[in-house]
């Protein structure tokens, strides 16, 4: 009785703890992707994965859903202010949609972790261009 | 020509962002870097163009069952009133502060990555 009560708490805890860090998660990365546009994805994956102990694949999908309405509000709110030309706007949106189907089925039959690093190199030196330069 | 120029980026920005790898991160500075593409703009642009893949692509992972939308309501709610934040606080800010901001989140979003290529089988 006393060992089931306990567990009943601890069990409480836990789940209030767990929306604690997910509703923290979700200041981070709603505050980063508006102010920068984009990258809140790469935050909240492994928030979700080591901090709520998702899963990495669930964890991956479900950071699309969250991602989608807050881009998506920030988009409106972007265009409102006058940052959004369609004339740019229609190629670079095709060209992230017809590519992000061949990103998909590549992921099977490349080396990912070498793509991976390569990845990380050429954010580190865009980083450091745009920072410095 | 600039037409092509535009889809090029956003073809390798959605390459990334279909492995998974935050291509946005990418698409911002190849817009700023290569194109000019003043820093707001390249932001808004990221923030639109990667909106219809992501819906496909939450569809295939909905039918797969990996979305876990009762704990993402929990993320969702506050990162939709941030973000609401960080847009104006990106409004007030002028283009070149942006995107030297925008620089520094890249090169710390850029150590995640490397954490994570690593970790990588």
């Amino acid at each position: 009785m006393k060992n089931t009560l306990l567990r009943s708490i601890g069990e409480k805890e836990r789940q209030i703890s767990e929306k604690c860090v997910l509703v923290c998660a979700g200041i981070v990365t709603g505050l980063a992707n508006g102010l920068f546009g984009g990258g809140g994805g790469m935050l909240v994956v492994p928030m979700l994965a080591f901090l709520a102990g998702m899963p990495v694949k669930n964890a991956h999908a479900t950071a699309i859903l969250i991602i989608l309405p807050v881009s998506a509000l920030s988009g409106i709110i972007y265009a409102a202010f006058g940052n959004f030309t369609l004339s740019a706007g229609i190629p670079v949106t095709a060209g992230v949609l017809a590519c992000g189907v061949l990103g998909a089925l590549l992921l099977k039959k490349l080396p990912v972790k070498w793509i991976s690093v390569i990845f990380a190199a050429a954010m580190l030196a865009a980083g450091g261009k745009m920072l410095f330069f | 020509m600039e037409f092509l120029y535009f889809a090029l980026a956003g073809a390798a920005g959605g390459v990334l962002g279909g492995m998974g790898m935050g291509g946005g991160t990418i698409l911002i500075p190849l817009l700023g870097i290569f194109l000019n593409v003043a820093q707001h703009q390249a932001q808004a642009l990221n923030l639109i163009a990667f909106l219809p893949m992501a819906v496909v692509a939450l569809v295939i992972h909905f039918k797969n069952g990996l979305v876990e939308w009762k704990k993402a309501i929990f993320v969702i709610v506050p990162a939709l009133l941030f973000a609401v934040l960080g847009c104006f606080a990106a409004e007030k800010t002028g283009g070149d502060a942006l995107r030297r901001i925008f620089g520094g989140f890249l090169i710390a979003l850029s150590a995640f990555q490397f954490i994570s290529a690593l970790k990588t089988e």
